[in-house]
């Protein structure tokens, strides 16, 4: 083997079915007799639930069932949240179907089981039901307020946390400089191209729940939790899975009563969501008020940084969302030293859908707080915001950094990345020509954005998530098995919906091995061959998964020496291992690992107290996190008088440590930033003041085309993380953290001569024209 | 029940369907052509792309009996795994696709686009694929692909 496969950029295995239409989407999938269910919504954001009477749906063609919560009351369950973040959260009951009261639009109420998914349609228009209108929650300020109508009986706050490190008030005491900010992290809906689709089976006694997910593991021992079906009895398959991006990292209503009807009616079922109603039912994203103070000395230096945040939780606590905004805790003081800092932080009920995990989660709230906030730091002091930042980071020769907020960075060169952007985006010819535009006056004016973000990425030491009170480990796990024809089987306990893991862990196998690529299968998603795994969230699939296949690796090529020793009759010392084979040093004597696996199998002399097989599995669990980096760039164009924005250029220069396939980190930091790009200019969840979603399709909720989006300058350095072999970081969010603050700030620099300090996001030229307005007048 | 007579991916269908039956639904559920998914309920996402009589449609904003004596190519009538169609392998080349989901509506629609222009500019394809849309690729690959594709059909076309 002379080709390392490890940094090649190798087309993708999973491509051909994708391509052709041979895809298993679970909406794809049938089972002999399949039901369809169809779910009936409250349009009402606050309600009691007076009555529910689904008896005239129950005679219509077609329909074989119709249930009302009340039929589920007593084995429903409460959905879970695994992410207590203090002792004293409020954790309100939350039934998948409502029985007595509704708390958001959207929130199933009813359900119909029919032959077709049309006859289901038919047959949620025959059912009654009865609301008593309560009042609305809609404003996190207003729902703390002390006359507020509550959502829960227990109030409208989850919790508070406020965490401090240094003398914050001495930080700010005296400090030339304050800077006094408060940030809109607007609501967005993640928008998945697959909708959520579940379908569940029984043979009566066992059950096959098929998902949407991102998290089979995970979903199998909730759902055992939350339903009381022994774990045993439940086997979770994540099929294709057509994008997440957090939104199917979840335990889901539908998922909950799927299975339960499976159970009830003895007979497969499958529901699939409208995107309309996976806009007003899928978790939400983002909406926190963030209000940040950043103290520093008259040449810039930060002296501390205070942070007080409101977390819209929506109606409920779901899986992780009182954990999103604790995720962006640590990440405010970004790749900034300073003295002192604190975060403090409310999560706030109100009658909307619940918010939970979104790319990023938790950190692009963090990394745009502090990224604006340096920006500001910069006009305040008429400093460049390139230098304002340089003055602050962490600078190479002093990594491992311990932060103000306690997280131990391993590696870096922030001076690296940020040189490489600046002569790849011609930093000074920009703000030369942006100079030119302002004397001139040009209606026109070009703005230049700077973000210079980290990110904690690979969820996570199992150690700091027990710390953190979160409800699960970080490990990942997976098992290597040579077949006895030489080929590769990999099962990973990672569950990919695009990422390409079938193609990169081939090639970590290919190099750790020395078998060829094409030799090697990856299984996954499926609770009954993948038995152990915490699947795929948080940039956490190959710095916790990958490295899991390694170690696997490496215990197979250990089984593998002591094999070839007992056939070579030498000491295993005497063996060294190289493409694919062990050769007694020194002589021509050697066997391939394809010989030894078929040795395995064949068991026909196998040395003392090795088994016929030729496999292993290994489970990882890092001792830190990995911090990937970068600086990126934005020139925006906005002109005055339309308050359109156009971004010009804009480059990225990701660290993101060793990477296995240039063209899947390249991929993934494209569709990173367009994400962020979109939250910055396009994308929000609007709710009414009755607490009515405002944006329920893809034409009210606006995700950017290509006719909406530049080609974007990529480019990498290389600083491998020290937290785990492979030297990998992680890459599925960095680009969504870095784009929303790089281009946000690109539009406020343009704007600065004109007394602009903010744009609320989306900057959509109305809000832009409007702020130009403003000033203006 | 109307009778309608389709042609889809080359086969001739004879089917009985509800006339508010769409017709993405006919080639799914009935026909088993579940390489077509369904991304939206506006015809926004255009995930569900297929060539009516030549032309890509939206098939969630077609009934089926619209269909009645026409002939459908879905994703797939292109190409098979062994035999891609160029605009396939473009998409497989320059990594065009993660989750993969509006790949099917993306290649059917970036093929009726090159009807109009068999050679087209960066710019004309963003515009051209406006109705399709992604969330996971940030478009830039997808663009080169099409571009990619274009050549590969039209050398396609000048050599045959």
């Amino acid at each position: 083997m002379t080709v390392q496969e490890v940094g090649q950029p190798r087309r993708r295995k999973e491509d051909a079915r994708l391509l052709t239409g041979r895809t298993q989407w679970t909406d794809n999938l049938t089972r002999p007799g399949l039901l369809h269910v169809m779910f009936l919504r409250s349009p009402m954001a606050h309600a009691r639930i007076a009555s529910v009477d689904v008896s005239a749906a129950r005679g219509l063609p077609g329909v074989v069932a119709a249930f009302s919560g009340q039929d589920f009351a007593a084995e429903q369950g409460s959905l879970p949240c695994a992410w207590p973040v203090t002792e004293d959260i409020v954790i309100p009951d939350h039934p998948p179907m409502a029985v007595d009261e509704v708390r958001y639009v959207g929130e199933a109420v009813a359900c119909v089981v029919a032959t077709d998914r049309y006859r289901a349609a038919d047959a949620l228009d025959a059912i009654e039901v009865e609301y008593e209108p309560l009042p609305a929650v809609v404003d996190m300020n207003q729902a703390l307020a002390p006359d507020s109508p509550k959502v829960h009986e227990a109030g409208n706050k989850a919790f508070n946390v406020t965490i401090t490190s240094g003398d914050v008030e001495a930080a700010f005491r005296d400090a030339p400089v304050v800077i006094d900010r408060t940030y809109v992290q607007q609501r967005l809906i993640p928008s998945a191209m697959e909708p959520r689709a579940v379908m569940a089976d029984t043979d009566g006694e066992s059950f096959t729940v098929w998902s949407s997910t991102q998290i089979p593991h995970v979903l199998r021992v909730m759902l055992a939790v939350v339903t009381g079906i022994p774990e045993h009895r439940i086997r979770v398959i994540a099929p294709d899975v057509g994008g997440g991006f957090g939104s199917k990292l979840q335990v889901t209503a539908e998922e909950v009563l799927c299975l339960l009807l499976a159970r009830r009616l003895g007979k497969p079922v499958k529901w699939t969501e409208s995107r309309s109603e996976g806009n007003l039912t899928v978790h939400h994203g983002r909406d926190q008020i963030q209000h940040v103070r950043l103290a520093a000395d008259a040449d810039g230096r930060i002296r501390g940084l205070q942070v007080d945040l409101l977390a819209d939780m929506g109606a409920y606590l779901m899986l992780v969302t009182p954990g999103i905004p604790m995720l962006g805790a640590q990440m405010f003081n970004a790749i900034y030293k300073m003295d002192a800092y604190q975060f403090g932080c409310t999560g706030v009920f109100t009658t909307k859908m619940p918010t939970d995990a979104y790319r990023g989660a938790g950190r692009p709230e963090a990394t745009f707080a502090i990224e604006r906030v340096m920006d500001e730091l910069a006009a305040e002091l008429g400093m460049d915001p390139v230098e304002v930042r340089r003055r602050n980071w962490i600078k190479h020769e002093e990594f491992p950094y311990t932060t103000i907020s306690g997280l131990t960075y391993d590696s870096g060169n922030y001076e690296a990345a940020t040189e490489k952007a600046l002569a790849l985006f011609g930093y000074d010819k920009l703000r030369a020509e942006q100079a030119d535009r302002r004397d001139r006056g040009d209606p026109v004016q070009l703005g230049i954005g700077v973000s210079t973000f980290t990110e904690m990425c690979g969820l996570a030491p199992s150690r700091m998530l027990g710390e953190a009170n979160y409800g699960a480990g970080g490990w990942e796990h997976a098992s290597v098995r040579m077949l006895p024809t030489g080929k590769v089987e990999v099962i990973t306990g990672t569950s990919p919906h695009g990422q390409g893991h079938v193609t990169s862990w081939s090639q970590i196998v290919s190099d750790a091995l020395g078998v060829p690529f094409d030799d090697v299968t990856v299984l996954h998603g499926d609770t009954a061959i993948a038995h152990k795994g915490m699947d795929t969230y948080g940039s956490r699939s190959l710095v916790i998964g990958g490295v899991a296949v390694v170690k696997a690796c490496d215990k197979v090529k250990e089984k593998a020496r002591r094999l070839a020793a007992h056939l070579m009759e030498c000491s295993p010392d005497d063996l060294e291992f190289a493409a694919g084979a062990f050769k007694v040093r020194g002589t021509e004597q050697q066997r391939t690992i394809q010989e030894l696996a078929y040795a395995a199998f064949t068991a026909h002399d196998l040395p003392e107290g090795v088994e016929a097989r030729l496999d292993s599995d290994a489970t990882f669990d890092p001792d830190n996190y990995s911090f990937p980096h970068g600086t990126h760039l934005c020139a925006a164009e906005v002109d005055t008088e339309t308050g359109m924005v156009k971004i010009r250029s804009y480059v990225a220069v990701d660290d993101v440590g060793t990477v296995i396939n240039p063209l899947i980190v390249e991929g993934q930091v494209q569709g990173g930033i367009a994400q962020g790009i979109a939250q910055a200019l396009f994308e929000e969840a609007v709710y009414d003041a009755d607490g009515n979603l405002l944006t329920t399709t893809m034409a009210d909720y606006l995700l950017p085309s290509a006719a909406d989006l530049p080609n974007f300058t990529l480019d990498r350095t290389q600083t491998p993380a020290t937290s785990n072999p492979l030297g990998v970081k992680g890459v599925g969010e960095a680009g969504t953290i870095a784009s929303t603050p790089a281009v946000v700030n690109a539009i406020v620099d343009a704007l600065r001569p004109y007394g602009i300090h903010d744009i609320r996001m989306p900057c959509t030229p109305e809000r832009v024209w409007r702020a130009l307005e403003g000033v203006r007048r | 029940m109307p009778r309608i007579t389709v042609i889809v991916d080359g086969v001739t269908y004879e089917e009985d369907v509800e006339p508010r039956v769409l017709l993405v639904h006919l080639l799914r559920e009935r026909l088993g052509k579940t390489g077509t998914p369904i991304g939206c309920d506006t015809s926004n996402c255009g995930a569900c792309t297929v060539l009516l009589d030549g032309k890509s449609v939206k098939s969630c904003s077609v009934l089926a009996v619209q269909a009645d004596g026409c002939d459908v190519v879905t994703i797939e009538g292109l190409g098979t795994s062994g035999s891609m169609h160029p605009m396939q392998k473009a998409f497989h080349e320059e990594h065009a696709l993660q989750c993969g989901y509006c790949t099917p509506g993306m290649v059917m629609a970036a093929i009726d686009l090159l009807r109009d222009d068999p050679d087209p500019s960066e710019e004309t394809i963003r515009q051209g694929l406006e109705g399709n849309l992604c969330r996971c690729t940030g478009y830039c690959n997808i663009v080169r692909a099409v571009r990619k594709g274009a050549q590969e059909m039209g050398q396609a076309v000048s050599t045959s």
